[in-house]
């Protein structure tokens, strides 16, 4: 019986990702739309899209191979796993033992890697150009990334997201001035990840300016769907990563009745709304930036990493 | 043996006389007008400080919380200012022609007296010190005055100079607080916070039961600091060009004096870590930058194209010789070292009077243009002469009294140092002879003007020197024995 | 249970910290006064914190100073003569940005390194402020040599000049002599560069420090 609830348990949280994923694309549209003074396309827009896609004929390049039919299945279930791993609103779920933190970066790198060899298989600029921008921002990223997970993993002792989330529910780790550095190496990376502005703009087809709309350009129909999706869960996957690492507060830990259920259940709503609103906000308080600019950005996430590291070391030594 | 001095108006000691002297002239040059007037005050507080400071061999020894006065300051700050009002002796006729040939204008000298008297100032508080923030402060002030005053011909060079001097005098300036800071805290655990912590009779007193491994990185930390100020290789960049671009003046200041001051302060802390026996072997270190700081100083003075850069060149090796002493330690090795930086002082100081009189005579300071002075101007020839042979370290003069002593103490205890010691004063000894010959003798080039400075300075100076070398006063080799003993 | 003067005493040092590295990187010199007039004011911060957990009043005053003379009248008067001057609107290369912030990473780590293992009577928030002020100190130092032009030069010798100011402050006692001698140093350099540049700026038409190296003699001279 137990086993069934704990499967029930799990299995909601892999739903809840995928459900609520086009529901924040559409909420930070909505927003965006009403901070640049416009109405906007309705809050479940995102679902239409999807649904009309699924119904929408496959057109494939006639040199496209199956590294190309695949991609997007290898993208979307990459990111759903990864997804449905990390805690939202409980801790200590039937899967979370394999919820390593490094196992997201390197699932999250998988799927990376899938696109860009997709983007480049059926030899068209745009998609070069896209894979090659892609990498590079992830060349630059993925170090900052891990510096964070090593600040996170060293201030909880272990890399599992659910000991981490439980360890700093607790409280004892104060006030640091690491995780405040983590902070924001973490969103710079997040920003970057996403292919959100000032890194990528996620609703233009310039050449100039595309990164991720560039490797994605020829896909169509149900491929399309599938990678739409899978952007649209990726973006829930790090902001849930940025609830349970930094903000775990209300999650259902070891006490699982349904009262603490119901209390984890609305805190993690609540932290997607809210960062579901922020996004755009800050997205249209700056400019986006040249591509020649982004090792400086993501430089800085790097920098303020390590010093995240660094300053570990001032407070743990001796 | 020495008389009682005659008790000062308003009750002032002779070591309130060393401070306030220099700061009351300042203020007064700075407000007066004409520059004659101007130089003649400069050398009249320039003595009376000096008289001042004869004074303080009489008076009784002060210990305070901030000022201490012990054998080891006394006759520094007596060779500071005998030095400094021998230069302004100089000073005041060479100004004549610098601003005949329209270098200088009127208002510029006055702040050049002004900051004068600031540095003799400053010098003389970083010597009396006792307390360590204070002694900063003093080394601070000197740097900077000195700063502007290499700045003062406002030409393009001289402000290139100055800038490199000031950016890498703050940069030592900083790291030396945050040795002085190191220190502190160190003491601070044995002696309580506050004052008491900070006065170096008690540091040194108490050395023993310190920290050793905060103390040797404070060392470090003074030793670049304080070492950038002494001028030793690593460090050294802004001292030739400081030389060359300044006035002669300060040139012969701050190579024989500034220099001085500088090390005294490093002796100082060294003082405090001989008395920790777990401290790093810091004796080591100042041996080895030492030793750079000659061989690489000798092998540049080959190519010198200009006479100040060459003597600048010149002085960054004695001071590299005083490091390796100070650093070999023991009592004979140190009574060298001290005897060095007196002999020095004013070995340096004369060359550059010389080299201030050829500036002004020939017009130039390019040794390409600089011919057959023993033809043209004998008197002047024989002095320089006779002081480049003085820093070369040529019998009987004081220098090869003290690197004959030191030369014999580092093949006793460590034979290889000592060997690369006599290749580096052999190598400067063959270039300053080489420059001494060009100088010297051919045919001569012309002459533009006829110097207007007095050649007293030179030859007084010379004349210590010679006398230093044949036969050094009995209270001195006892003051010198009882440093070198505290050296360890 | 970590106490939290510990961790608000860590906050703005760290954070001055992090100031220090924005500085090595920008490149308009308005946002390089505005950054270390940040820098001023937390050190200001920090400063008076220690005042408090010290019980140390007279750290008020050097908190005082610290915060009126380098957070706001010394960018003023830097404001003012950069307009002056006409430089308001240059960019300055940075060169090698990268390779700059990988060192200035390398000194944090040297710093913390140095410091925290000496003195082991000396406690242990003295010797953490330590570190972070030893870091700033080599960050203001690095400014200083990756820039090249005089006034980000100058900012670079005040940027290490918060760092002495940091150390003297965390030194738990140290007498008011010093502070003293801080403020006058910080009081001398300012004219000493402000009469620096007001002659560069005479004697050519750019404050570029790279312009003057043409007259340098030290090579072969």
């Amino acid at each position: 019986m137990a086993l069934i609830v704990d499967l029930i348990g799990q299995g909601v949280q892999m739903l809840l990702v995928v459900a609520l994923a086009p529901l924040m694309l559409g909420i930070t549209r909505k927003v965006k739309a009403h901070v640049l003074r416009r109405i906007g396309p309705p809050v479940w827009q995102p679902y239409l899209d999807i649904w009309k896609l699924l119904h929408k004929e496959m057109v494939l390049a006639h040199n496209a191979s199956w590294i190309y039919r695949t991609a997007p299945y290898v993208i979307f279930g990459v990111t759903w796993v990864a997804a449905a791993l990390v805690p939202t609103y409980a801790s200590n779920l039937m899967f979370s033992w394999s919820a390593d933190l490094i196992v997201i970066v390197a699932l999250l790198a998988a799927g990376r890697f899938a696109l860009a060899l997709a983007g480049m298989d059926v030899g068209t600029a745009f998609g070069g150009i896209g894979s090659s921008r892609e990498i590079m921002i992830a060349s630059l990223a993925e170090p900052a990334m891990l510096l964070v997970v090593f600040t996170v993993a060293l201030i909880a002792g272990t890399t599992q997201l659910s000991t981490i989330a439980e360890n700093f529910i607790g409280g004892e780790v104060g006030l640091r001035v690491s995780l405040g550095l983590a902070l924001v190496a973490f969103i710079c990376v997040a920003i970057a990840e996403n292919a959100r502005i000032p890194i990528d703009n996620p609703a233009t087809h310039l050449e100039l300016t595309m990164v991720h709309e560039a490797m994605v350009l020829e896909y169509s129909g149900r491929h399309l769907a599938m990678i739409e999706m899978a952007a649209a869960v990726k973006l829930v996957l790090y902001f849930s990563l940025l609830a349970c690492l930094f903000f775990p507060f209300g999650m259902a830990t070891a006490d699982k009745s349904p009262e603490a259920l119901a209390i984890g259940g609305l805190s993690y709503l609540g932290k997607l709304a809210v960062l579901a609103i922020l996004l755009p906000i800050g997205e249209t308080a700056v400019a986006k930036m040249r591509v020649f600019r982004y090792p400086v950005f993501l430089g800085g996430a790097f920098v303020a990493g390590a010093l995240a590291v660094f300053l570990l070391f001032v407070s743990r030594s001796l | 043996m020495i008389p009682a001095f005659p008790p000062l108006p308003l009750g002032l000691t002779p070591l309130d006389a060393v401070l306030l002297v220099p700061a009351g002239a300042m203020v007064l040059l700075a407000i007066v007008p004409g520059y004659r007037m101007g130089a003649a005050i400069n050398v009249l507080a320039c003595g009376l400080t000096f008289l001042a400071s004869v004074g303080l061999l009489g008076a009784e020894r002060v210990r305070s919380d901030f000022f201490l006065i012990d054998d080891f300051n006394i006759y520094l700050v007596l060779l500071t200012t005998f030095v400094a009002f021998s230069t302004s002796v100089f000073s005041a006729s060479y100004i004549d022609h610098e601003l005949d040939s329209g270098k200088l204008t009127p208002q510029f000298v006055r702040f050049y007296h002004a900051l004068y008297q600031a540095m003799l100032g400053a010098m003389n508080l970083a010597l009396v010190a006792n307390n360590l923030g204070l002694l900063w402060v003093g080394v601070e002030v000197a740097t900077l005055s000195t700063v502007m005053m290499v700045g003062i011909y406002r030409t393009p060079e001289a402000l290139e100079a100055a800038w490199k001097y000031f950016i890498l005098g703050s940069v030592g300036i900083a790291l030396a607080f945050f040795g002085t800071i190191l220190i502190y805290l160190s003491a601070q655990d044995v002696l309580g916070q506050g004052i008491s912590a900070m006065a170096w009779d008690q540091v040194q007193n108490s050395a023993g039961k310190l920290d050793p491994k905060l103390l040797s990185l404070a060392f470090v930390f003074l030793l670049v600091g304080y070492g950038t100020k002494v001028g030793i290789a690593p460090f050294h960049a802004w001292l030739p060009d400081a030389h060359a671009e300044g006035p002669t003046p300060i040139s012969a200041v701050l190579s024989g004096l500034l220099l001085n001051v500088a090390l005294y302060a490093l002796l100082r802390f060294k003082m405090i870590l001989a008395g920790n026996t777990a401290t790093l072997n810091v004796g080591l270190v100042m041996m080895g930058l030492g030793l750079v700081s000659l061989v690489f100083a000798a092998l540049m003075l080959y190519r010198r194209r200009d006479i100040k850069r060459l003597f600048a060149y010149s002085s960054i090796e004695h001071m590299g010789i005083m490091t390796f002493a100070f650093g070999l330690g023991g009592p004979l090795a140190n009574f060298a070292g001290l005897l060095h930086m007196t002999m020095h002082a004013l070995t340096k100081s004369a060359i550059f009077f010389a080299v201030g009189h050829i500036a002004q005579i020939k017009g130039t300071q390019r040794l390409a243009d600089i011919r057959g002075l023993s033809v043209s101007n004998p008197g002047l020839a024989v002095g320089f002469a006779l002081s480049v042979i003085a820093i070369a370290g040529l019998p009987p003069f004081g220098v090869f009294m003290s690197e004959f002593m030191l030369v014999s103490s580092s093949f006793t205890r460590q034979p290889w140092l000592a060997v690369i010691l006599v290749f580096g004063l052999l190598l400067a000894f063959g270039a300053l002879v080489i420059h001494l010959q060009r100088v010297l003798f051919g045919d001569p080039s012309p002459s533009v003007a006829r110097s207007k400075a007095s050649y007293i300075p030179l030859f007084v100076h010379l004349a210590i020197v010679l006398a230093a070398g044949l036969w050094l006063p009995e209270p001195v080799v006892r003051w010198f024995r009882a440093v070198a003993a505290q050296l360890g | 249970m970590r106490s939290y003067a510990f961790d608000i005493a860590h906050l703005l040092a760290g954070g001055m910290v992090v100031l220090s590295f924005l500085l090595l990187y920008q490149t308009r010199i308005t946002a390089v006064l505005n950054v270390f007039a940040l820098q001023s004011i937390v050190l200001s911060l920090s400063v008076a914190w220690q005042a408090l957990i010290q019980d140390a009043p007279h750290l008020l005053i050097t908190a005082a100073i610290a915060l009126v003379l380098k957070g706001f009248v010394i960018p003023a008067a830097l404001h003012r003569i950069v307009q002056k001057l006409g430089i308001h609107r240059e960019i300055e290369q940075v060169y090698g940005g990268g390779p700059t912030m990988l060192l200035g990473l390398g000194l944090v780590a040297l710093s913390i390194l140095l410091v925290l293992p000496s003195g082991q009577n000396v406690s242990l928030l003295v010797r953490e402020d330590l570190a972070f002020a030893l870091s700033v100190l080599l960050l203001g130092l690095l400014m200083m040599i990756t820039r090249r032009n005089a006034v980000t030069q100058i900012v670079g010798f005040m940027a290490l000049e918060n760092g002495l100011v940091l150390a003297a402050s965390g030194a738990k006692g140290m007498p008011l002599v010093v502070e003293f001698s801080v403020a006058f140093s910080i009081l001398v350099a300012f004219i000493v560069f402000g009469v620096f540049v007001f002659r560069i700026r005479e004697r050519f038409d750019t404050v570029d420090v790279s312009n003057i190296d043409r007259f340098r003699g030290g090579r072969g001279n």
